[in-house]
């Protein structure tokens, strides 16, 4: 039997990429076929061909055995082809029918919506997938994980029996994810076919039944999962070895470098999403703050690198009040901060890379003599950094928004921690970057941990969280709900925190101790 | 590749990004070629809709296709080719001209036969001045339409210290008077740039209504505390001899010392904005705030700074224009300068080099327009048609990119954060 779905010498290329070198790929039915690489590697841009939103330059897409032309979503859809994107298409202020009628209305005569049609058929698909939601809820009530569901009952909706999956995981907590993988099972049983787009190894192996790696564009090789591991997918994703699992020496913690004391936080619609939150970090240690993304995380990082003003609460950085310091302050006392949005806060995208690296210092000697700046000295120590923190560019001058974003972290990285430091404030340090960058950036920060630099580390990834961690606090509607030592955290307690369930072990060590806020 | 989906980049951002891109020297020759490409291109294609508006305003033209379509159509060339002569001789002076008045060796007939050009200069001077100031405000992310307002308030205290402040001599007097006139702009500057820094107000708004405050305070003056005792008209006494910026030929020459200190304020500027470390905070607070913040600068001083700053350089060019031409302030004497100088400051990259050379290209084209006026009957709105064509191309560079069938400049992926909030 021809495969449900059948990519023959897919090739596309853009101004100066080839973004797809003749690939091909088959999709049988009631399979999840994972699709694995690198950020940049080219998956996005083969699926955008698959969905329509791209033509290819050469190659055929072949559905059941015949050849068909995807020239737009809606080619795609009347082919049986959907896609749930990383970043939801729903109107939030809508219902779940609503939404899911959107673009394929029922209509009574008249012209007249007919929602109760829709809400039955609603009804039906989520019963049949087990993919439960209350038809009449509206989408901003609802959590991620459920509106992600509504993305998926919008594709069955529209009687898709191939469905793309594109970075599914990305913003999903670990249960909603098993959740999810429960539910991609379900639909595979009942016929429908999955193409699962990541880059997150453990999560391939656990659901897929063939993992297609591609690199640069090519496709390297199909797997089944039982053949291949973390290190043997890694590696064919990076094309060399990739060590995953770092070593780390024992824990040595010092004084404590940074500490804050019953923090209160607004965001930026001036909320409270922070409520009183006492933590410390001291030298030679890695405190982890894990937590679902907007659960105040970003809020308290840019509170301790002195971006943002407390409503109530102290922070100390080296016994320093820097409560109300400006970021200058907490910089000049030792502070290095990697920001969670590297090309908001970490870069000036037009400005060359000589020039992003040195912002932080550029009014310092050697590179500024009075008021004056010496860019021959910048651009002399510009090039030893990119030399010893491997970051690839054509030369110093090039512009850093035009280098891929694994090298724009490195140009912060280097930035930060080329200079003395005794704080290390790192959030996201890794998102978005291919598993190379990742195991370098953790490298550097697991280096500055050993020198006895003080590692504050905001992480919606829990495996990063796991592997750098010697303590992590987790955050849940702005609070710290416990603080677990690494040794007693699982990716299980800790994604029941993240969740907001204290499960009953970690209570019975707060009681013994532990601090909660 | 992944995650973004790929934005059709907007003109707008184009623009921006050229602006901010171009910013960097020691950049290869091809990179110069490529900034440069697109100012060229939308100057030519400038001139020859210009054309067509001259062909199209013409009555002969229309009298010669009531005979036959040929005669139109010579008719027609041959229109447009006399008025862009009128305009450049009348700019540049006539070659012939300048032959053989050097071969003659007389002197008045060859400072006669440079006079165009020369007055031609004149009139890119007060355009330096501006455009230099606009071009700052961009580089630093604030968006300066104050610079007509800024240009009377310079030349009013330009003027001030011009003919009241007596007994001193030029040495003295001029740098005073030019000075004064930096104040008076850095003033008109400084509040929109405060009332931005410390309340949010948007400084286009603000700007603008500075203009209209200082275009009636200018008026008020001249009818009242500046008006000429003797004269009728709303017209301010005439500077001291010791305030007058030197000419360096005998009338009706103007040419004056205004043009060379434009010049050394806009080598000023480039050394301030790339070469210190107040110049490179401008710069990235300009380009990025939040990166800004992030590196410890105060971004709402840098915005007060770069207003008053451009205040300042828009100050000088009306306190030129009454050292070095007028010597007194009249009503309305500006008549755009400042509204230009938006044009030229983008003509220009926002690059002290670039407001330069747009501004020679403007003060040509404006003084041009009179003798195409007199000489063909060419109504001189044509320039302001033209500088206008000219802007357009150079703001929507996609249509220029579509014209000439030109790709695509090669760095594209990540969007550029020009915030010009």
């Amino acid at each position: 039997m021809a495969p449900v779905l059948e990519l023959r010498g897919i090739t596309k290329r853009f101004p100066g990429v080839l973004a797809n070198d003749h690939i091909d790929l088959a999709l049988e039915e009631g399979e999840i076929h994972a699709l694995l690489g690198e950020n940049g590697a080219g998956k996005t841009t083969l699926m955008n061909i698959l969905y329509g939103l791209y033509q290819p330059d050469e190659g055929d897409i072949f559905v059941r055995g015949q050849k068909i032309q995807v020239h737009s979503p809606s080619d795609a859809i009347a082919a049986g082809v959907g896609m749930v994107h990383q970043h939801f298409m729903l109107v939030p202020v809508f219902t779940v029918t609503e939404n899911v009628m959107l673009g394929a209305e029922e209509l009574r005569p008249g012209g007249f919506l007919d929602r109760k049609k829709a809400a039955d058929r609603i009804t039906r698909i989520s019963q049949q997938y087990r993919l439960e939601v209350d038809p009449q809820s509206y989408i901003k009530d609802l959590p991620v994980g459920v509106q992600q569901r509504v993305e998926i009952i919008k594709l069955l909706y529209r009687e898709a029996d191939i469905l793309i999956f594109d970075e599914p995981t990305a913003v999903l907590t670990p249960q909603e994810a098993d959740e999810l993988f429960k539910i991609m099972h379900s639909l595979t049983e009942q016929g429908k076919s999955i193409i699962f787009i990541t880059h997150k190894l453990r999560e391939v192996l656990e659901v897929a039944d063939r993992i297609t790696v591609i690199r640069r564009g090519k496709v390297i090789g199909t797997v089944a999962p039982a053949e291949a591991d973390q290190n043997l997918l890694a590696s064919m994703m990076v094309g060399r070895d990739v060590q995953l699992e770092l070593e780390r020496s024992p824990l040595k913690a010092g004084e404590v470098v940074l500490e804050a004391e019953n923090l209160m936080l607004a965001d930026d619609r001036h909320q409270v999403a922070v409520e009183g939150v006492s933590f410390e970090v001291r030298a030679g240690e890695i405190l982890g703050i894990a937590g679902v993304q907007g659960n105040g995380q970003t809020e308290l990082i840019e509170a301790v690198t002195g971006l943002r003003t407390p409503l109530s609460g102290r922070i100390r950085l080296l016994g320093q009040d820097i409560t109300r310091a400006s970021p200058r302050i907490v910089t000049e006392l030792g502070s290095a901060h990697i920001p969670e949005d590297r090309q908001r806060d970490g870069l000036v995208l037009a400005f060359p890379v000589m020039d992003n690296l040195i912002l932080c210092q550029y009014y310092l000697e050697p590179f500024a003599r009075g008021k004056v700046i010496d860019w021959q000295k910048a651009l002399q120590v510009a090039n030893d950094l990119i030399e010893k923190f491997d970051i690839r560019t054509p030369n110093a001058l090039t512009p850093v928004g035009s280098l891929s974003g694994g090298n724009q972290q490195k140009v912060i990285v280097a930035r930060e921690l080329s200079r003395p430091i005794r704080l290390l404030v790192a959030a996201q340090p890794t998102r978005g970057l291919d598993v190379g960058s990742i195991e370098y950036i953790h490298r550097q920060i697991l280096k500055r941990r050993d020198e006895g630099v003080a590692v504050l580390l905001a992480s919606t990834e829990l495996d990063e969280i796991l592997q750098l961690s010697d303590r992590i606090a987790v955050m849940y509607r702005g609070n710290i709900i416990a603080v677990v030592p690494s040794k007693e955290a699982t990716k299980e307690n800790i994604g029941l925190l993240m969740a907001g369930v204290m499960p009953e072990k970690i209570q019975a060590g707060a009681s013994s101790g532990l601090p909660i806020a | 590749m992944d995650k973004k989906p790929v934005n059709k980049q907007d003109a707008g951002k184009v623009l921006l990004e050229e602006i901010s891109g171009a910013a960097q020297e020691q950049q290869g020759k091809t990179r110069i070629g490529r900034i440069l490409l697109i100012p060229v291109l939308a100057v030519f294609t400038g001139l020859v809709i210009g054309g067509i508006f001259i062909v199209v305003t013409t009555e002969s033209v229309y009298a010669a296709f009531g005979q036959s379509f040929g005669a139109g159509l010579s008719e027609a060339l041959r229109t447009v080719w006399n008025s862009y002569v009128a305009l450049f001789t009348g700019s540049l002076g006539s070659p012939t001209r300048i032959i053989t008045a050097l071969q003659s060796g007389d002197p008045l007939e060859v400072r006669r036969a440079f006079n165009p050009i020369l007055e031609s200069l004149v009139a890119s001077t007060p355009y330096i001045f501006a455009g230099l100031s606009v071009a700052l405000g961009f580089r630093a992310g604030v968006f300066n339409i104050g610079a007509e307002g800024q240009i009377f308030i310079g030349a009013a205290t330009a003027t001030f210290v011009g003919y009241a402040v007596k007994g001193l001599p030029a040495i003295i007097h001029i740098p005073l008077a030019l000075l004064a006139g930096a104040a008076g702009g850095a003033i008109w500057g400084l509040i929109p740039g405060w009332l931005k820094a410390k309340t949010g107000g948007h400084e286009v708004i603000n700007t603008i209504m500075m203009n209209y405050i200082a275009f009636r305070l200018s008026d008020w003056l001249l009818t009242g505390p500046m008006k000429r005792p003797e004269s009728f008209n709303p017209v301010s006494p005439t500077i001291l001899d010791s305030a007058k910026l030197p000419r360096f030929f005998d009338d009706p020459i103007r040419f004056h010392m205004g043009f060379f200190i434009a010049l050394a304020i806009a080598w000023v500027v480039y050394w301030f904005l790339f070469k210190t470390t107040w110049g490179f905070e401008l710069r990235t607070v300009g380009s990025n705030p939040f990166a800004g913040r992030y590196a410890g600068m105060n971004v709402a001083r840098n915005t007060i700074l770069a207003m008053t700053l451009a205040g300042a350089l828009a100050g000088l060019a009306g306190a030129n224009e009454v050292l070095g031409v007028n010597h007194n302030l009249a009503m309305a004497f500006s008549s755009g300068y400042g509204f230009d100088s938006i044009a030229l400051a983008l003509l220009g990259n926002s690059h002290p080099l670039g407001v330069v050379l747009a501004s020679l290209l403007f003060g040509t084209l404006r003084n041009g327009a009179t003798p195409m006026q007199v000489s063909l009957g060419i109504p001189n709105d044509i320039i302001s048609v033209l500088q206008a064509v000219i802007l357009m191309f150079i703001a929507a560079p996609a249509i220029i990119r579509t014209i000439y069938r030109l790709k695509q400049p090669a760095q594209e992926q990540p969007g550029i954060h020009l915030s010009m909030k």
